[in-house]
């Protein structure tokens, strides 16, 4: 690799930094002022790069084209206007993450619609007049198109900094990412701030995907290859930050060329290190390091004072004895159900799979509701323990009941490793190191071809002999599911429970009566992470097969959406999420063509009529009658 | 008490219906596929597919029945695959599964097909896991592997006798068996071939600009690519742009299938070899019979997709015409050194290894009309590009 050549190698990092920091700019916008986790950004990008591919489409020469990127970036500040407009605004006063629920509810929508309008196939859009050619620095030919948008990313930094700093606006908006309550008191009309934030981010984003036109077609995949980069840069330059979410852009943009360029490495121990494969989990990697060396970010500041806005999580009660015998009679009554009603098996199967969905939903609560720590990436440990399950049932010959002990196991060991440093951070932060960690699992997992099958997975995982009827293993994925269910409510209301949800609610005050909040944290994540594991073994025995999505970010946000829509305040919400959920899924999917759209707007639905999730909202009703 | 009326008058009319039908009942064939996910592939299978269903059923169906598919939507997911497909087998009671696009589902499926006893056509999934390490009894499958994919491209990249060669693919499963055959099998064609450069990218996220660059600087004679979709096209405008093709040679895998080429449009590469479809040349009778079929019923033209659904349903329709109905048994029979008409001409199932004999165009790309066509063609039957029986019995584990 020549000095020349790794100059000219920063050059192509610096362009792909320039789209990174405009992806995330506008995230990091309305994360810092509304602290809504905003999913549907990839989304709103990738809907730039559309509504700019048909304004090109229509309209020639320069002036047509660049009309274009400006008029699709400002046709996604509207939409993102319209979005905020009908259907943010009604749950800013819902529990924490909950607005994240209807935002993934809004890229199922989007993912449709724009398949409905523009088609599946990728559309190549044209390049940009006057820069479709390359100019030769050392002997390299580097396209034109490039050195402008290496322009672009210090442009928009300038501008949105004289924005931020030179303006009213902008000084409240930087009021309000401080401290959004005093604001609030002063004055302020938060409704239009919000308003505004919202659709010059998404603005942003969709300016962000318009530009990419002339170096990647548009396609349906953009918004979930762009959300995961948005929210890396983001949290690894401090969130809320515009100045950290450059430097990040640049940082996880100039490794990714670094790797590149180097290629495979001889080391002189024989062995060769493939350098390009590391471009897989690169920006997660970088992530996880900035994060555990500084908890905030690049350039995030560790004392913004968040008060909840919304409700309050209330106190856990424990019902009455007569109470949770009815509980569990009614319980025992709707799983016994499918087997007295004859049934065909199918009801079986679905069960198992709501049953597993509710262990893994249920684990995540734990550590969400009572522990208060989100987790974007738990889907390791429940990825973690279907392949210790897979492979002591496939490689060891291990009986299946041994297997099944060695799942949650899996489960317990990543997350005691992974748990010591999430629970040194906090909030969103805390999340993102988690998801970073699922994905350096889940890379580990698609590239080790010789224990873990790669990409493929592993396959004939089935249960032994005496649990291959579908009754039987679901009387055992009941017993299992239920068990650890109960298990868990049960440990919710031991001394430990009490102390891991004073853990939440004070941290200071937790520590002044000498409880070792860090310990309990970790101890509570460890637990989360084995129960996570056990549903991961049953998953792995009822599939007969796993491969690297069992711990994909997908799964880990279906735990997000099933613990939010039941409610996260509540014990029994994620078992009646993961259900609905499941049962919306399934049904939808069978009869309706465009399912995604509709599980999409069904879950819009509930998230207006029950804002602090169907079980939290039921509730509230009862107690207020 | 209304509802249940209804109910029970609908109820009556169904079993009355059904009893007069039963000696007529459909053959049912359950498709599992990620139609959402991979539309852009999958709009065209499932157009291929009904016309073949409707083609079938037309000439009376077969072994005296009518042949109906249920599709079910895996959402790209392999446990919603096996999800679908137990509710296939065992709610709508179908006899026989087909579909999977992601190699990953595809073996998934076929390891709940040996599980469940119930045969399984592989249409798309090009791992070669199917038929090897995860082949069992009960899969058999449609498309031409990597294996045989690649080992088509090889005697062409032979010819060229270039000797510094450079890599590009997707950073999983396909990507690698493809790179690696191509490897071993060029090695063995054209001893003293050097490979510089290895670029194993991730998948839909490739850093083009980066690569690009990397490769030029590897300075190699040759490039085998194997990226499709948007990557391909990241790829194709950074390397022209950069001018990183003008004294390169392009080997390349499948993109010479209009769900890659045409959105290239008239930026297609030009002079690359490779695998394909080019439906626009082929003069073959039974593929004209088809082109006109499906485009009197779709008003459009037919992609690589449209061949596999539709010989998906002619290759399972042949079987079912075979085994004389729709038992299991009979049917793993059948298939094994079955041989069906497809638009590309005939081909068998091997007994051996249950992959189909299917081939593939190879020819180069040229851009005529402003758009990305493959001249120079020449069919490649997938009989030839296999290896020894007896690495494959030392592959695949016995039935």
């Amino acid at each position: 690799m020549s000095l020349s050549g790794l100059f000219v190698q920063a050059l192509n990092g610096l362009a792909a930094a320039s789209t990174l920091f405009l992806l995330a700019s506008g995230l990091s916008l309305i994360f810092g002022v509304t602290r809504i986790v905003n999913f549907a950004h990839g989304s709103f990008y990738m809907l730039g790069a559309y509504v700019a591919w048909s304004l090109t489409d229509r309209l020639q020469g320069a002036i047509g084209f660049w009309f274009s990127i400006i008029a699709g970036a400002a046709a996604i500040g509207v939409i993102g206007m319209i979005v905020e407009l009908t259907i943010m605004r009604r749950i800013y006063r819902a529990p924490e993450l909950f607005q994240l629920l209807a935002t993934f509810a809004l890229t199922l929508v989007i993912k449709d619609a724009t398949l409905a309008l523009w088609g599946a196939e990728d559309l190549l859009g044209p390049r940009a007049p006057g820069l479709a050619g390359a100019i030769t620095i050392l002997d390299r030919r580097v396209p034109q198109y490039d050195l402008a948008l290496i322009a672009s990313g210090p442009l928009v930094l300038l501008a949105l900094q004289l924005l931020l700093t030179r303006t009213r606006w902008g000084v409240l908006v930087r009021a309000a990412t401080q401290d959004r309550q005093m604001v609030a008191a002063l004055g302020v009309n938060q409704a239009v701030l919000f308003t505004s934030v919202f659709a010059l981010g998404a603005a942003l984003a969709g300016l962000g995907g318009a530009l990419q036109l002339p170096r990647e077609p548009a396609g349906l995949s953009m918004d979930m290859t762009a959300i995961g980069d948005a929210f890396v840069v983001v949290v690894v330059g401090g969130m809320g930050s515009i100045p950290g979410a450059f430097v990040a852009a640049l940082l996880i943009a100039e490794v990714k060329a670094l790797c590149i360029a180097l290629g495979d490495w001889q080391t002189p121990l024989g062995f060769i290190v493939a350098f390009p494969k590391f471009t897989l989990v690169a920006e997660f990697a970088v992530m996880a390091i900035v994060l555990i060396l500084r908890p905030w970010g690049l350039m995030g500041r560790p004392d913004t004072t968040i008060r909840p806005q919304g409700s309050t999580s209330s106190l856990l009660t424990q019902p009455g004895t007569r109470q949770s015998w009815f509980i569990a009679g009614f319980a025992l009554l709707l799983f016994a159900a499918p087997l007295l009603v004859e049934a065909r098996s199918y009801t079986l199967v679905f069960g198992i799979d709501v049953l597993t969905a509710v262990l893994f939903a249920a684990s995540l609560h734990f550590l969400m509701g009572p522990g208060g720590m989100h987790s974007f990436g738990h889907a390791a440990y429940f990825g973690l323990g279907a392949y210790a399950a897979a492979l002591c049932a496939k490689a060891l010959n291990w009986p299946m009941w041994a297997a099944l002990v060695a799942a949650p196991a899996g489960g317990l060991i990543g997350a005691i490793l992974f748990g010591w440093f999430c629970v040194r951070l906090s909030g969103v932060y805390l999340a993102m190191l988690t998801l970073a960690f699922s994905q350096i699992v889940w890379s580990v997992v698609y590239q080790w071809d010789g224990l873990t099958g790669g990409s493929n997975g592993i396959v004939g995982v089935w249960p032994s002999s005496w649990y291959s009827s579908k009754a039987a293993f679901y009387c055992l994925a009941v017993i299992v599911c239920g068990g650890a269910t109960l298990l868990l409510r049960r440990i919710l209301f031991a001394p430990f429970g009490y102390a891991m949800r004073a853990a939440r609610d004070s941290v200071a005050r937790s520590e002044a009566i000498g409880l070792d909040v860090r310990r309990i944290q970790w101890i509570a994540f460890s637990i989360a992470g084995a129960f996570a594991g056990l549903a991961g073994g049953l998953f792995a025995f009822s599939k007969g097969s796993i491969s690297p999505e069992t711990l994909g970010v997908s799964r880990s946000i279906d735990g997000l959406v099933m613990v939010l829509l039941g409610g996260v305040d509540t014990i029994s919400g994620p078992i009646v999420g993961a259900a609905v959920f499941l049962f919306l899924q399934d049904q939808i999917a069978r009869h309706v063509e465009y399912w995604r759209a509709i599980l999409g707007l069904f879950i819009l639905a509930l998230v207006l009529l029950f804002p602090a999730g169907i079980v939290g909202t039921i509730r509230a009703w009862t107690l207020r009658r | 008490m209304k509802a249940k009326l209804l109910g029970g008058v609908i109820a009556a009319a169904v079993l009355s219906f059904n009893s007069l039908a039963s000696a007529q009942t459909p053959i049912r064939i359950g498709e599992v596929n990620s139609y959402k996910a991979f539309a852009a592939f999958l709009e065209p299978y499932k157009r291929g597919m009904e016309l073949a269903v409707e083609q079938v059923n037309a000439a009376g169906g077969v072994a005296g029945r009518k042949i109906e598919v249920i599709a079910r939507d895996d959402n790209a997911n392999p446990g919603d695959a096996v999800r679908m497909a137990e509710e296939l087998v065992s709610a709508e009671k179908v006899d026989l599964l087909a579909g999977g696009f992601l190699s990953h589902i595809g073996v998934a499926l076929g390891d709940f097909a040996k599980q469940r006893k119930i045969v399984y056509l592989a249409s798309e999934p090009l791992t070669d896991k199917i038929v090897w390490q995860g082949g069992n009894r009960y899969t058999f499958r449609l498309r031409p592997s990597t294996y045989m994919q690649s080992a088509m491209l090889v005697p062409e990249a032979a010819k060229l006798g270039k000797k510094r060669w450079a890599f590009v693919y997707p950073n999983y499963e396909y990507g690698q068996s493809a790179v690696a055959t191509f490897k071993a099998l060029l090695k063995a064609a054209q001893p003293g071939v050097e490979f510089v450069n290895d670029q194993a990218t991730p998948l839909g996220k490739i850093d083009a600009g980066a690569v690009t660059q990397a490769l030029a600087d590897a300075k190699p004679d040759a490039i085998f690519n194997v990226l499709f979709g948007a990557d391909l096209a990241k790829f194709v405008r950074e390397g022209s742009t950069r001018g990183l093709f003008q004294s390169t040679s392009v080997v390349s895998l499948l993109t010479g299938e209009p769900e890659y080429l045409d959105p290239l449009k008239d930026e297609a590469p030009k002079d690359w070899i490779v695998t394909g479809y080019p439906w626009y040349a082929i003069t073959t009778p039974e593929h004209k019979a088809f082109l006109d079929a499906y485009q009197k019923k779709y008003n459009d033209y037919p992609r690589l997709g449209s061949i596999v659904g539709y010989s998906t349903i002619k290759a399972i329709a042949a079987a079912i015409a075979k085994a004389g109905g729709a038992n299991t048994d009979k049917l793993v029979q059948a298939f094994s050194g079955l041989q069906f008409e497809s638009p590309l001409g005939k081909a068998t199932f091997r007994a051996i290894d249950h992959q189909s004999t299917m081939g593939a165009y190879v020819g180069r790309t040229a851009v005529k009309d402003g758009k990305g066509v493959m001249v120079d063609f020449a069919y490649r039957d997938g009989a030839a590009f296999q290896p020894s029986d007896a690495e494959v019995k030392k592959l695949r584990p016995a039935d």
